[in-house]
């Protein structure tokens, strides 16, 4: 596809990249001269200089020929005009990037009469991709699949569980139908397990189930944390406002430190009275103590400084037991920040371009059996890849156990009509299924390529 | 400094240089020359090296634009070695060096020559020369980027480094389709060259190869009088060539945009107006300088020479009809300038390109302003568009180094002890890729006396000129290779020492 992405900073830049990988043709605009010159220094894309939303401009970025424009500028206004002059322009599909509180009902008036085929507000996913990581205390990671029916889960297994030293065809037992380990990270290393692999102090695992089935998992391999009930937040910029907004929402006790006075006002105004707004400065550990971090299950570092964030959630994993969440908003160090031990880590811009690629991705989808939706697991060393199944292959219709499937590969989890199921040898593939796999090997592009 | 990933590409550079020897090989066994056994065993040569330096794909594919630069600059040195072998085995040039300069110049479509006898050598070799002028037009990194498909966004600055002007741009997003493009156009335009000269009655040996010459703004004719043809229709022929030396000097992007149908932004291009205001100016006042005293009054005649010449030398082609080496001074001086001056950027022309002359007056107007209004704010503009002034800083920088290099050279080549005017327009005709120059090595000339550190010089005047400076530069400058050969060393005791 021709796509034309205007404004390019943190997410336009990584979305770029992202997209030129999986074969599409991009176009960056951006008004100033240093950001596009970075860009198309770095990957193969056409750089024009100038402001997105004239139409003189989008002419020579070659509205005519595209087929999506991409609103990525810091301003929401500018966002949403460039999607309308270019929906007039061409008639492409448009996406905004809206992160205003201010517009967040407006969502679908947007989408309906203004003609913009997706809103994307970063912060908001965000907020709610942290909300996962609190409702499930136990897991590091939560990726969702088939429209959020299926979750892969990654935790790191208490040093007394059950399962461990155990094959694992016989560690699940009663479970073994419903729950199937993908993949097991052992140092540096990443296992595709089979049913002999034996489990060892100090994995982390990741692992696909039902959205019910998760917490009897944990409940059989020994966690002993119960619900999380009180959370303690820091820093009141937008994912800290929806956050505490949506949490309050979903009953949990909530109280948010925020450094200036002004914001602390806003957000004491804007979010519920439940949640109790502190004015002071996060990053002091006195203050943390004083409002009872001791006691907090839950803590999540969302200051505008990622250094700051690290080292908050570092100091309170060392001392206390609340699950921490640390946001990185810039930094692009991943492999050092897993090593760090850190607990879960959210990265804002992954998670916007990972919403447009899935959207792009299926469009592209209409016909054949290529990739839904792709996570990159266990700190990038292996790849989720979600399928939907719409086209007649080798692969499809015949069991499991006949099919020669290649070296570090697992089929984990199969959608149909609604139902869940982790299949065995004699389970098969049918047209109309939604399947997901999980790989060390990146070049899987359709569904049949799972064969050896 | 990723050497693994520059061997790789050198690689692909070989295998297209050996699959290009098989052009003159099939010439060869047409006209039954025995000549065509040397470049068979070039091919294989090439094949086989090249072969093996593809055969693993490197693991890190990180580049840089110093390894552009670096990678562009051995590719072409590389060409010209290889490429000169072939006149060397088949014994048609007996120096080495004499056949590196004829190569270097085909492939940097200078045009100078070595050759006293142009008519004396055999037709794969002639038309190897020619053909030498059309891949060195374009550039052969482009053609790579056009056919093989390497992925990443570093790949750009191979482009860079190998196409004209001041800042290279790209008509769509990707590298590979702009590439393939480029060489679209330059493919249609010198097939039709080829039709009109044949249409003109002109054998089809001397059609293709005098549309290569055009087409890559070469030079190289297959006569000793270049263009001065022996047919019955010469002045059609001469001029559907004066007016394609014109069309090869013009920015290929204006094709694209008239391709695309924006027939309007497409003649709005300030370089080229300018590129057509000084054709214009410099034909108007050569005829008149010229058309009493050498042709009689014939001012159609003075013209059409007027033309011809201007053409050839502004689009940095180098053709000949007459020796204009003979013409009084006011002529002589124009086309010196024009040498300078040279064709668009992002044609296939040479010199330091229209559009930098353009930037150059224009800032330098802007002092003069500056001065008679302290507090005046000027900015530099083209097409209308802001130009920053980092380009403007890039710009003067270029005209600077080209004239140190080319009083260097002129210091170096003076020690052989020709004339005045011969030494300068020496060097002046090779560093800006036009071919022929005034007195002795004007057309009618050739380069054959030179000495050998001279004619070196020349090859490397050629070679930077046709890179535009900065490659060959950074190739010689001692901080493109400090650290990084130090840090290959310690990477090979350490693997030593491990082993």
């Amino acid at each position: 596809m021709n796509i034309i992405i205007v404004g390019c900073g943190k997410v336009g830049a990584a979305l770029a990249e992202q997209l030129i990988a999986e074969g599409h043709d991009i176009t960056v605009v951006d008004q100033d001269p240093k950001q596009v010159t970075a860009v198309t220094n770095r990957c193969d894309v056409m750089g024009v200089i100038g402001n997105g939303v004239s139409h003189s401009i989008q002419k020579d970025a070659g509205i005519e020929y595209a087929d999506m424009l991409i609103a990525m500028t810091g301003s929401d206004e500018q966002n949403l005009l460039c999607c309308l002059i270019a929906k007039k322009a061409s008639n492409c599909i448009t996406i905004a990037r809206v992160r205003n509180p201010d517009y967040i009902n407006e969502r679908g008036f947007i989408k309906e009469k203004l003609g913009i085929s997706m809103i994307v507000n970063p912060e908001l996913e965000t907020a709610a991709e942290i909300t996962r990581l609190f409702s499930i205390p136990s897991a590091m990671e939560v990726d969702t699949f088939a429209r959020g029916r299926i979750e892969l889960l990654k935790t790191m297994l208490p040093s007394d569980s059950p399962l461990l030293g155990v094959p694992l065809k016989n560690a699940l037992g009663k479970l073994s139908g419903k729950i199937l380990i993908c993949a097991i990270e052992r140092g540096n290393e990443v296992i595709i397990p089979s049913g002999d692999d034996i489990l060892q102090p100090g994995d982390a695992i990741s692992f696909v189930a039902a959205r019910r089935e998760a917490g009897q998992f944990f409940k059989k391999a020994g966690f002993s944390k119960g619900h999380i009930k009180s959370i303690l937040i820091v820093g009141g910029s937008k994912i800290g406002f929806y956050l505490a907004r949506r949490l309050s929402e979903y009953g949990f006790r909530v109280k948010l430190i925020e450094k200036d006075q002004e914001r602390c006002v806003f957000l004491n105004a804007a979010l519920p009275d439940s949640v109790v707004i502190i004015n002071g400065d996060g990053s002091d550990q006195n203050l943390l103590l004083e409002e009872g971090i001791e006691d907090a299950d839950g803590f999540a570092a969302l200051t505008d400084i990622d250094e700051e964030n690290l080292m908050l959630s570092l100091f309170v994993r060392s001392h206390f037991r609340a699950k921490t969440v640390t946001k990185v908003n810039k930094m692009n160090f991943e492999g050092i920040i897993e090593r760090l031990s850190v607990g879960s880590v959210v990265y804002p811009k992954f998670i916007t371009s990972e919403m447009i690629l899935s959207y792009v991705r299926a469009l592209e989808n209409s016909t054949g059996s290529n990739v839904q939706t792709l996570y990159n697991i266990v700190g990038g060393k292996a790849q989720a890849l979600e399928f939907n199944v719409r086209s007649q292959s080798a692969a499809v219709g015949k069991p499991l156990m006949e099919l020669q499937l290649k070296k570090n590969l697992l089929l984990c989890c199969i959608s149909r009509h609604g139902k869940i199921i982790v299949p065995s040898g004699r389970d098969s593939v049918q047209l109309g299924d939604t399947v997901v796999v999980v790989t060390t090997d990146r070049s899987l592009a359709d569904f049949k390529d799972i064969l050896a | 400094m990723n050497y693994r990933m520059i061997l790789y590409l050198l690689g692909w550079v070989l295998n297209i240089q050996g699959l290009c020897f098989l052009l003159p090989v099939a010439v060869g066994l047409f006209y039954g020359e025995a000549q065509w056994q040397s470049y068979a065993l070039m091919t294989l040569i090439c094949l086989v090296l090249g072969v093996l330096l593809i055969l693993k794909k490197p693991k890190r594919t990180v580049f840089y634009t110093k390894e552009g630069f670096v990678t562009v600059a051995l590719s072409w040195l590389l060409m010209s070695l290889t490429g000169a072998l072939p006149f060397y085995l088949s014994k048609e040039i007996p120096h080495f060096l004499d056949a590196l300069f004829e190569m270097a110049s085909g492939y940097t479509t200078t045009g100078a020559s070595i050759l006293r006898n142009v008519e004396a050598l055999s037709h794969c070799a002639l038309f190897w020369r020619s053909f030498s002028h059309w891949i060195g037009g374009m550039g052969v990194l482009v053609f790579l980027i056009a056919i093989v498909p390497l992925t990443g966004g570093h790949i750009m600055s191979l482009m860079k480094a190998e196409s004209p002007g001041p800042s290279v741009e790209k008509f769509v997003p990707r590298v590979r389709q702009t590439a393939f493009i480029l060489y679209s156009i330059y493919f249609a335009l010198t097939v039709l060259e080829s039709m009109l000269l044949l249409a003109g009655g002109m054998p089809w040996f001397d059609a293709i190869t005098t549309a290569f010459g055009t087409a890559g703004t070469g030079g190289f004719a297959i006569r000793n009088a270049s263009m001065g043809f022996p047919y019955v229709h010469a002045h059609y022929l001469q001029t559907v060539v004066t007016v394609f030396m014109l069309l090869f000097g013009v920015n290929f992007s204006v094709y694209y945009l008239l391709l695309s149908k924006n027939i309007k932004k497409a003649l709005k291009s300030e370089e080229l107006r300018w590129y057509i205001g000084i054709v214009a100016f410099s034909i108007l006042c050569i005829t008149l300088n010229i058309y009493r005293q050498f042709y009689g009054g014939n001012a159609l005649e003075a013209l059409h020479h007027a033309a011809f010449s201007v053409s050839s030398v502004i689009s940095t082609t180098g053709f000949a009809t007459t020796d204009f080496s003979r013409w009084p001074t006011v002529s002589r001086v124009i086309l010196f300038t024009l040498m300078f001056i040279g064709a668009s950027a992002g044609s296939t022309g040479g010199g330091i390109k229209v559009s930098r002359i353009i930037l150059l007056v224009k800032s330098s107007l802007r002092e003069i302003m500056s001065i008679v209004h302290p507090r005046g704010v000027n900015v530099v503009k083209l097409d209308k568009k802001r130009v920053s002034e980092d380009v403007i800083k890039g710009t003067i920088s270029y005209f600077i180094l080209c004239i140190l290099i080319y009083v260097v050279s002129v210091f170096i080549v003076s020690f052989d002890g020709f004339d005045f005017t011969t030494s300068l327009s020496a060097v002046a005709a090779t560093l800006n890729n036009i071919g022929p120059g005034f007195d002795l090595v004007g057309p009618a000339g050739n380069y054959a006396a030179f000495s050998p550190l001279s004619k070196l010089v020349l090859i490397f005047d050629m070679l930077a000129g046709r890179l535009e400076l900065f490659p060959m530069l950074i190739l010689f400058s001692p901080h493109t290779w400090k650290g990084s050969l130090g840090a290959m060393k310690r990477r090979l005791s350490w693997k030593k020492e491990s082993m």
